[in-house]
């Protein structure tokens, strides 16, 4: 599916099982201008990407984030198998947890999540997506515009803001 | 009662909330992502909390109640209790569940009852005092004022 240059607001795959956490990142997300689809599993959002369907990619999704806690598939689980699928792996992930717990966060940084997120995640947690997001923008223009700004963190910040990618 | 004066109640009685715990900086975090898009987004939020406590405190009820405790199965619901109340920023509901987990690993039945009577009482507090923040928020819109003040 390829992204006319008028359209486009990244579009972020949230999964936690919690329906309250749900609707809090859905807002979150919303807020700062993404496209959301939330499943509550890791088997859902796996169906969702169209893994279990021959690997071959069903929809355009941006970035994954999601809680580390479920029944079934952890987070870690769900992270891993994103991360061995050829067709997925370059999908940033980011994962939330309730619990502080550094063993746990290294191992999902070192298992390929870009974040690690306390929950309650805060609107300036999701400030942190945009630059994994900018990093993965598939024309050379917009990369080498990404790459221009990531010269001053803190004016980045403001930059990424009004950056209106539609 | 006038606008203004509604107002000034409203306030004070937030600010009290905070002050004595009730309510932390998340609650906060919930009332600036509402807008006019989801005007109802923060009671939206309160009343999945209503629900999942409720739910999740008859089921620790019933689950120290057993003849052989499953503790694992305890511990599951406090978590979930810590990590709602935690997400609508319920502070002193969120700090019971946080010994009662440690009861919990200790598989220590009085402190677990214990701790079930107090958050029984944290919740129901809280409640009432989200209910009365909310009716209050109410009488200011019916009365012409808007949100923010």
């Amino acid at each position: 599916m390829v992204m006319a240059a008028s359209e486009t607001k990244f579009h972020v795959l949230a999964v936690d099982d919690t329906l309250i956490d749900r609707k809090l990142i859905e807002k979150l997300l919303k807020t700062s201008s993404y496209q959301v689809t939330a499943v509550d599993s890791g088997t859902k959002a796996l169906e969702f990407l169209g893994l279990n369907n021959n690997d071959h990619q069903d929809v355009k999704v941006n970035l994954i984030i999601t809680d580390y806690c479920m029944p079934g598939m952890t987070g870690y689980d769900l992270l891993r198998k994103i991360k061995e699928s050829s067709s997925f792996k370059d999908i940033p992930v980011v994962i939330m947890s309730s619990d502080n717990i550094p063993s746990r966060i290294n191992r999902c940084l070192e298992g390929g999540a870009e974040e690690f997120f306390l929950k309650p995640v805060q609107l300036s947690d999701v400030n942190k997506l945009r630059p994994h997001l900018m990093k993965r923008t598939q024309t050379n223009v917009n990369k080498r515009k990404a790459m221009d700004e990531i010269v001053s963190p803190d004016r980045t910040r403001a930059r990424y803001n009004e950056l209106e990618v539609n | 009662m006038d606008l203004v004066q509604l107002q000034r109640q409203f306030v004070d009685y937030k600010t009290s909330l905070y002050h004595e715990g009730f309510l932390d900086e998340q609650f906060t975090q919930l009332q600036e992502l509402q807008d006019e898009n989801n005007p109802d987004f923060v009671v939206e939020v309160v009343s999945l909390f209503f629900e999942d406590s409720e739910r999740l405190l008859n089921e620790l009820a019933r689950a120290l109640e057993q003849q052989n405790i499953d503790y694992k199965r305890i511990d599951a619901h406090v978590h979930q209790l810590k990590g709602s109340s935690s997400s609508i920023g319920a502070q002193r509901v969120q700090k019971v569940c946080i010994a009662f987990r440690n009861y919990c690993e200790e598989q220590n039945v009085e402190g677990c009852l214990k701790c079930l009577q107090q958050v029984r009482h944290e919740y129901s507090l809280v409640k009432t005092k989200l209910e009365s923040l909310f009716q209050l928020e109410q009488q200011i819109l019916t009365a012409g004022g808007s949100f923010p003040m």
